[in-house]
């Protein structure tokens, strides 16, 4: 639990998570957590567990269960020139939420031509593979893409577990960072600082083949299905998209031009995913480089399941990312 | 009444102007809509402008304002310039929004006028937000938060009386109860109709006054904002009123008998201080018409800022979605960049 902040190493996403919300504890006095048993019981996943012993409940709030009245909070707080990070337990209970950020946080910039801003940060668990069925296990990160007004994170590695919700901070933008409930756990490489500004797209594996275009807790999956690839000398290359407002489709697109061929894979139903919107913009941008045609791999059309085997069956798989690339590399899609 | 509210006849005579100069201006607004220069939701504050000039003279500069859209009243009141608000109407670039919000969605910076909301009850939270900044900040401002009695039904509502009175923020809350969520008559759409109760549940400070009359909403303001400087607490004004014109600009009134406004307009806020004001000898008929003189040459003056005002070019169309502006905080250089 004793995570020396600003300092890199193996720790888990969790520990990665809590190192970011404290360093930007120890650095601004403004900044201030605040959600749901975000203080006594030390979060919902524990990751702010230790955090109310050291800073107080001044800092580490606990609120009561009032989705929209805490979250108008922060917006107003930010107003008020605060830099309020407030925890959402899981992206479900957003929707009691949505109308402060959608109506206020995210229009209140323009409908004040411009006077006002809302630097607030909104933290989200997200994500299926707990078996906590069809109301605590989905990925709504496309909801609050579809939003201008808002920036949309989606830390996939330690590293930006790390260090996104600095940077986020630091933007003068409400924005919201979905943090997969399955990357929890996982261990992993913390670096000094981040790789990059929070908005840009970034290559984990250099490939020739295809690009296989993804974001947060899908990311370990494709990872090792490009592993599984290498091995039948087919070489992908893995874009994880970070922030998926804006989108740095620049990144993608110079990719597939390289590549011809691109996957996407997104834990969102695939109806109105943002794996379409992705490939939208392939088809806009990139149309005439494309060998085949470009692929989604996107959670099934039904509310999360409790069993096991249906809701592993409902998620994009390694197994059916295998697949289809092989799939595509023959020419047989 | 209260030591801080001294009533000569200067003082009412300025509440009298600054109520006039909001009915005013509105029934201008009415016909300016008539003739298509203003569009949108037009929603008129005429009938119940004793609540922001009321509420605004126990106010400093340093608080904070968070209104409806019902609020050209307030932002007048406030001292948004009334060429800045018409301006914003015509949705020109010299409006106080630079034209992105309309009638709606006045806002004002260095008036600390946070607008202009048109979702019910969305205000309140933000207000508390704003509270509980200036606490954090050990400032001694008060956030003065309006809402229509209609919010009342709203979760938001009970978040923010929740929230207020748990964490001690200063904020005042100033229910303007006219009696109508648009067309629902409020004994249609509440268990309670005492609404001052409702936020006593809560274990806030609450008090109810006659919103027609000004005296009685400035003496009830100070007494408000003196009480939560002093125990660390919200306060909950809920100023009974009522609305002479329609909901918004298309309202066919059909929820309410014609009688029923007649007989509110009888004591209405302004007829009712300038008949108290000439029973007594403090105003004359002459005295009157040149206040409104003075009112109509603003309100000419008013629109001819507003149409010498410039569309924003379509170029812009992109404009403002998301802030660019550095506002200090937790910074990391590129330097640092791996």
């Amino acid at each position: 639990m004793n995570i020396k902040i600003n300092q890199g190493g193996k720790m888990n996403y969790r520990e990665a998570l809590r190192a970011g919300i404290e360093q930007s504890l120890e650095d601004d006095p403004r900044v201030f957590l605040m959600g749901e048993d975000v203080g006594h019981y030390g979060g919902c996943y524990g990751v702010s567990k230790g955090l109310l012993e050291r800073y107080g409940p001044e800092r580490i709030i606990d609120t009561p269960l009032c989705e929209s009245g805490f979250v108008g909070l922060g917006i107003g707080a930010a107003l008020g020139d605060m830099r309020p990070i407030v925890e959402v337990m899981m992206v479900n209970f957003s929707l009691l939420a949505m109308d402060q950020i959608v109506n206020t946080a995210a229009t209140l910039h323009h409908m004040s031509g411009g006077q006002f801003n809302v630097p607030l940060v909104i933290r989200l668990a997200c994500g299926a593979g707990l078996q906590l069925a069809a109301q605590h296990s989905h990925s709504w990160e496309n909801i609050y893409a579809h939003i201008p007004g808002l920036k949309i994170l989606s830390p996939a590695t330690h590293n930006d577990a790390r260090y996104m919700l600095i940077q986020a901070l630091e933007d003068p933008n409400p924005v919201l960072i979905f943090e997969h409930v399955m990357l929890l756990n996982n261990q992993g490489e913390v670096l000094n600082g981040p790789e990059a500004d929070m908005e840009t797209a970034l290559i984990r594996k250099q490939g020739k083949d295809i690009t296989l275009i993804t974001y947060g807790g899908s990311l370990p999956k494709v990872l090792i299905a490009a592993e599984e690839l290498e091995a039948l000398n087919i070489y992908v290359e893995v874009v994880d998209l970070r922030c998926l407002r804006p989108l740095d489709s620049d990144t993608v697109i110079a990719s597939i031009e390289k590549t011809h061929r691109a996957i996407i894979i997104d834990e969102g139903w695939k109806s109105g995913s943002l794996a379409g919107e992705i490939s939208a913009i392939i088809m806009e941008k990139a149309f005439w480089t494309l060998d085949a045609p470009v692929q989604r791999i996107c959670t099934q059309e039904v509310p999360i399941p409790y069993p096991k085997h249906l809701e592993q069956a409902a998620l994009p798989q390694v197994e059916q990312i295998v697949t289809c690339a092989k799939c595509l590399i023959k020419g047989e899609l | 009444m209260n030591d801080k509210l001294h009533l000569d006849k200067n003082h009412l005579l300025v509440k009298l102007t600054q109520m006039l100069r909001i009915r005013l201006f509105e029934e201008k607004c009415a016909e300016l809509y008539t003739q298509q220069k203003i569009r949108g939701f037009l929603h008129l504050y005429i009938g119940e402008e004793a609540i922001a000039v009321g509420v605004m003279a126990a106010l400093s500069s340093q608080d904070e304002i968070v209104a409806t859209y019902r609020e050209h009243g307030h932002a007048l009141a406030r001292g948004l310039s009334m060429k800045s608000i018409l301006a914003e109407m015509y949705g020109r670039t010299n409006g106080c929004s630079k034209g992105r919000g309309g009638s709606m969605h006045l806002f004002d910076k260095k008036n600390n006028f946070y607008g202009g909301n048109a979702i019910v009850a969305g205000g309140l939270p933000l207000a508390a937000g704003l509270a509980m900044a200036n606490k954090r900040k050990a400032t001694t401002a008060v956030t003065a938060c309006f809402f229509g009695e209609g919010a009342v039904a709203e979760g938001e509502f009970h978040e923010a009386m929740n929230l207020a009175v748990l964490w001690k923020l200063p904020v005042l809350f100033i229910c303007e109860n006219n009696a109508y969520a648009m067309g629902t008559a409020l004994a249609l759409s509440e268990s309670e109709t005492n609404i001052a109760k409702k936020a006593k549940s809560y274990g806030m400070a609450a008090k109810q006054v006659d919103g027609m009359n000004v005296v009685n909403v400035e003496a009830a303001a100070i007494e408000a904002t003196q009480y939560i400087k002093a125990n660390s607490q919200p306060f909950f004004l809920e100023c009974q009123s009522y609305r002479f014109r329609g909901h918004s600009s298309f309202d066919s009134q059909l929820y309410r008998d014609k009688e029923e406004i007649k007989q509110w307009q009888k004591h209405g806020p302004v007829v009712q201080l300038k008949q108290w004001l000439m029973q007594n000898h403090q105003l004359n008929e002459n005295e009157f018409k040149g206040i409104e003189i003075q009112i109509n040459q603003e309100i000419l003056e008013a629109i001819t800022f507003a149409e010498q005002g410039t569309l924003e070019p379509i170029e812009e169309l992109c404009k403002d979605v998301y802030s660019t502006q550095l506002s200090g905080g937790v910074k990391i250089d590129q330097g640092d960049l791996v």
